[in-house]
């Protein structure tokens, strides 16, 4: 990691600037082409394939070097204001395109009424906080964000612990991992079968059912039982993401330095005391770094809900409301607010992550 | 080594670069007609054969597209500026959304004759909006029917019933043999609560008459109205009273509409009756299917009120045009004919309204009786929650059902769904 | 290291969990191989007790593409099928990794620069990016779309990476700002007392160090892009040149979803390529080139 200055590489000063003028505008030209032939779609498939695949990676690389080349021509003073924005700025413009921009229309249709014809104000918030259906939202939403974010980051913490400590750590992670390779689609019939219904006196096909039957427990139409069926919804989600947040805590883990650990036993700590004391602390930026993406999870549900209840039997979530504004009803004013009630009710989590942000430094 | 890593990067796009031919060509020679629709799979292979003559007359090449999440596409698409040619609408409240944001082409005269021709009034009306027609239905779907496995009921000797007394006498005779009569089922994940709507619209046709239920589409009739009250109340005769229905209330709101009728099926019955559209029949177990026939039998719900008889409650999408030109024109009037349905119809599966319609074309009798039934019947009417507004239609009427399978009083739910009334 | 101490209590304690996540699974497993009507009239756990029939029907149908039989105009019997899923597989492998890859670059590169770089409107601009995580994707298809039609870039291929990169970005970025901004201050000093140029000390140091959290977004990103059907029906095109693997399955299932057993077979088939990519991933996890690093 020592040595990072750069040699010469042996050619002569005019080759060297001729290469340097020549080459970029040879590659800008190239690359265009390429995207040309990406867009036309006329080749072979399988051709297409490869193309995509090389000119994703050269595309993205060849712009870095590009605009760092570009800059570093610029005077010093100036190269050094501009350099971080190669970094960010592809990201930053992205972002504003595909998501920003999006926000800030949505916020103005917000204002307007079904089909953005006349200008309504508030009316649409208005709906968005008082709606029976939408306060009922916000009461599961944050029973989601709750319950849903202490079980997937809970079991995802412990699991990565332990299984740090196991020799089968890689099986055990891939079996944990499997439900989000799985994805929604296949998690889907699989929990309806768990929570699977038939009446008293029938053989029961759903897990639950079958499990409680053995208690001589009458079987239940699990989704329909208030305010339970939220929590068994919940479990599906914790069942698919916490292999995301084993994943995350398990890399974490791995960054702990050793020194510190063996410092800890030395001192005759037991392993519990050098979980809390040691290695949580450590780590404790990935355990909110995972949280806060789980917590805006929770907050965005729609696919779990929405499938298995439709939001009927009080489990109506934010994301749901959204979608039936938006698609079914065809209502683009309250869709909007709603989306927009989303992006307000994260801001307690961006303010606790800026927080957090203050406390790193930059050069 | 900048300097080798740049040469690479040149390399790397030079190469594949070779291939580049810009546009597509030769697709460019050939018109295309771009359709989407919401079925997919079997019914999409079938719309596809169905159409190949047409092609093949005409050389234009017609793409079809379907979608499961047609519902969340189709405004994204048309409001992004990516509209298909043609588009195969489930709801009318949909046409007319699109109609009056003035994105449909407007039938023109070639197209209008042959649907005045072709069609019963009824049809034409369903596809205008404003007295502008839009919409060229095809394959529709007839929903008044009630199934029951047929071999099961000659063992029992039960008959079918011609009035609705008839049929309740029926169901208090299957209960007093120790059997369930009805199998019913509502889920349906994001569109829990269809079916419900479905048998009440044919109660309220039963009970209150065509007109009375067109003031109820329009809201003219609130939906509070004792009529509608009525009408929940003969239904809660049948799916609340346990003794009635498969399971009770909970098989009732857990078991998909799909699903719901396998009890029917099995040795001995579970359940004897199911009410269902003429679809279901993809649904019954493989070898049901295989021997549709001798294993199935079909009779229209009953009347109740006699005046009223037996109006066939019915569905269907519509195609309308989003892009104009030649060769979308004259896919659209193939469609307003009989050629491009005669051979979906022998497939199975599909209705047609086309008044000149040859019935031997369907595969067996039953599907033969049903077009019968819907080619014939005095009184039709399309499926209330298609025609009215979405947030009624596809809200609160479905989940004012769920509520009410699930004990919210009927009076309060009437209330509430009349207040979401936009 | 870690690995001696209590490995028994250890490893049942996993066991446990781990027999309890995969219930749901084997379940799904073992329904794939079964006939739609034994599914749904006696519970999967049967076959342990009962005969049952078992077969590979579920997948034949998955894989070879639905067909149907039925007589044409001629009175002919017809056997039309669909393609089966080797076009939707390559799709997928088209739209899939570069939208994997670009996003990955783009964020690394942002994540580096919030983290260690100073520019104005720094802590505003990453807690816009923090905020856009929420924003959920549906608001920004119809503008996106009107977008690229004026581009000229819907249905292609190009427009979809885009797309995948804007949704996935802010993930990417607030990921990998969590990593990089960890690696220690020293490991930079000696760069910056040579000289080097931060877009030296990105691909030199920061990449190569950031390979534990490069590859955990690799499989997450992998993932939402293989399981997404939405995006790609939006940018893509829902025909059956250009379908990607979850329309495919989504479609099998039928107009009124008649066929979902087969959906049993299809998570299945769908999942062993994100398995793949998951298990080839594994070996970057390990314990990181920073473990070494540190001085002292």
């Amino acid at each position: 990691m020592g040595d990072i200055s750069l040699g010469s590489d042996g050619w002569t000063k005019v080759g060297k600037s001729a290469i340097t003028v020549v080459a970029p505008i040879v590659a800008a030209a190239l690359f265009w082409v390429g995207f040309l032939f990406l867009r036309g779609g006329a080749a072979h498939q399988s051709v297409i394939a490869i193309v995509a695949i090389i000119w994703g990676v050269g595309g993205v690389a060849f712009l870095f070097f590009s605009l760092d080349w570009i800059v570093h021509r610029l005077p010093l003073k100036v190269a050094k204001k501009v350099q971080p924005f190669i970094f960010v700025g592809p990201a930053l413009i992205i972002l504003t395109w595909f998501l920003l921009l999006p926000t800030l229309r949505s916020l103005y249709l917000s204002f307007f009424d079904a089909y953005s014809q006349n200008f309504v104000g508030l009316d649409n918030y208005i709906f968005a906080f008082t709606n029976p259906k939408m306060i009922e939202s916000f009461s599961n939403n944050l029973l989601w964000l709750v319950f849903g974010t202490a079980g997937s980051v809970g079991f995802g913490l412990i699991i990565a612990l332990l299984a740090d400590r196991s020799k089968l750590e890689k099986g055990f992670k891939s079996i944990i991992f499997m439900p989000m390779a799985i994805s929604f689609v296949g998690a889907g019939v699989i929990w309806r079968f768990v929570y699977a219904y038939k009446p008293a006196g029938e053989e029961q096909i759903g897990l639950l059912n079958a499990f409680v039957s053995l208690f001589n427990v009458e079987p239940q139409a699990w989704f329909t039982l208030q305010p339970w069926n939220n929590f068994f919804l919940i479990i599906i989600l914790v069942w698919l993401q916490t292999g995301y947040a084993m994943v995350i805590i398990s890399a974490a883990l791995k960054g702990v330095p050793q020194t510190i650990i063996e410092a800890g036993r030395i001192d005759g700590a037991s392993e519990f005391r050098i979980i809390r004391s040691i290695i949580i602390p450590y780590i404790k930026g990935t355990i909110i770094t995972v949280s806060t993406t789980i917590v805006i999870l929770t907050l965005k549900i729609f696919d779990i809900v929405f499938t298995m209840t439709g939001g009927e039997y009080g489990t109506e979530v934010i994301a749901s409301m959204q979608y039936k504004q938006m698609f079914r009803f065809l209502h683009y004013g309250r869709g909007s607010a709603i989306a927009i009630v989303l992006v307000i009710a994260v801001i307690p989590v961006m303010w606790y992550n800026l927080h957090q942000f203050n406390k790193t430094e930059g050069f | 080594m900048k300097k080798l890593t740049v040469v690479l990067l040149v390399l790397l796009i030079l190469i594949p670069s070779l291939f580049a031919g810009g546009q597509k060509d030769g697709a460019k020679d050939q018109k295309t007609v771009h359709v989407f629709g919401a079925f997919v799979d079997e019914e999409a292979h079938r719309f596809e054969e169905a159409i190949k003559p047409f092609e093949q007359r005409t050389g234009i090449k017609v793409v079809y597209e379907g979608s499961k999440d047609f519902e969340t596409l189709i405004s994204v698409r048309v409001e992004g500026g990516n509209a298909p040619d043609i588009a195969g609408l489930p709801q009318p409240g949909l046409m007319a959304t699109f109609a009056s944001q003035g994105k449909l082409v407007p039938m023109w005269a070639s197209l209008e004759h042959l649907v005045d021709t072709n069609y019963a009034p009824v049809w034409k009306d369903l596809g205008s909006y404003n007295g502008q027609a839009f919409g060229v239905f095809h394959r529709v779907n007839a929903k008044s029917f009630v199934w029951y496995p047929k071999k099961a009921w000659e063992r029992e000797g039960y008959q079918v019933p011609k009035t609705w007394n008839e049929m309740l006498s029926l169901m208090d005779r299957m209960v007093a043999n120790g059997h369930t009569p009805w199998a019913v089922g509502i889920e349906a994940g994001g569109a829990t609560g269809w079916v419900g709507t479905d048998w009440i619209e044919d109660i309220m046709l039963r009970t209150a008459g065509p007109d009375v239920y067109d003031k109820w589409v329009s809201n003219e009739l609130p939906f509070n109205a004792p009529e509608v009250q009525h009408a929940f109340d003969i239904l809660a005769e049948i799916w609340l009273n346990p003794k009635y229905v498969y399971g009770g209330k909970n098989t009732i709101l857990t078991s998909s509409f799909g699903d719901s009728q396998r009890p029917m099926f099995d040795t001995p019955p579970k359940a004897w009756m199911h009410r269902q559209g003429n679809f279901i029949t993809g649904f019954f177990p493989d070898r049901i299917q295989d021997n549709l026939e001798e294993e199935v039998g079909v009779f229209a719900l009953p009347a109740i009120d006699p005046s009223f008889g037996i109006p066939v409650l019915g569905g269907g999408d519509q195609f309308v045009v989003f892009n104009d030109r030649p060769e979308v024109r004259e896919f659209m009037e193939f469609l307003a004919t009989w050629d491009s349905g005669k051979i979906w119809a022998a497939e199975g599966g599909a209705l047609f309204p086309y008044l000149d319609q040859d019935l031997n074309a369907y595969p067996n009798a039953i599907e033969r009786s049903l077009a019968e039934a819907l080619v014939d019947a005095q009184v039709f009417r399309f499926d209330a929650s298609d025609l009215m507004p979405a947030q009624v239609g596809a809200g609160s009427f479905w989940t004012g059902i769920v509520d009410w399978v699930n004990g919210k009083p009927v009076k309060q739910m009437l209330d509430e769904v009349q207040r979401s009334w936009p | 290291m870690n690995k001696q101490r209590f490995p028994l209590a250890i490893n049942i304690i996993l066991l446990a969990l781990v027999i309890v996540w995969s219930i749901p699974i084997i379940g799904l497993l073992i329904s794939s191989f079964r006939p739609q009507d034994d599914i749904l009239t006696t519970p999967w756990w049967t076959i342990f007790t009962q005969k049952s029939a078992m077969n590979l029907d579920n997948y034949k149908r998955v894989i070879g593409g639905s067909s149907s039989t039925f007589i044409d105009a001629m009175g002919k019997s017809i056997r039309s099928s669909g393609d089966n899923l080797a076009r939707a597989f390559l799709n997928s492998f088209t739209v899939t990794i570069p939208s994997v890859v670009i996003p990955i670059l783009i964020a690394a590169a942002a994540a580096f620069g919030f983290a260690w770089l100073e520019f104005p409107f720094r802590r505003l601009l990453f807690t816009i990016v923090v905020a856009l995580l929420v924003v959920p994707l549906q608001i920004a298809l119809i503008p996106v779309l009107r977008d690229y039609q004026s581009l000229k870039l819907t249905g292609s291929y190009v427009g979809i990476w885009l797309a995948h990169t804007g949704f996935g970005l802010p993930l990417g970025i607030y990921l990998l700002y969590n990593y990089i901004s960890t690696i220690p201050r020293d490991v930079f000093e000696s760069a910056f007392l040579d000289g080097a140029r931060p877009m030296v000390i990105f691909y030199r140091l920061v990449l190569p160090l950031s390979v534990p959290a490069i590859a955990s977004l690799a499989i997450f990103q992998f993932l939402w892009v293989w399981n997404d059907l939405l995006v790609a029906l939006v940018f893509l095109g829902g025909t059956q040149d250009v379908a990607v693997l979850t329309q495919r399955l989504a479609t099998m299932v039928g107009s009124r979803g008649q066929d979902w057993h087969l959906l049993t077979a299809g998570a299945f088939v769908s999942m062993a390529v994100p398995l793949a990519v998951f298990f080839a991933l594994q070996r970057y996890f390990v314990e990181g080139l920073m473990a070494g690093s540190v001085k002292g």
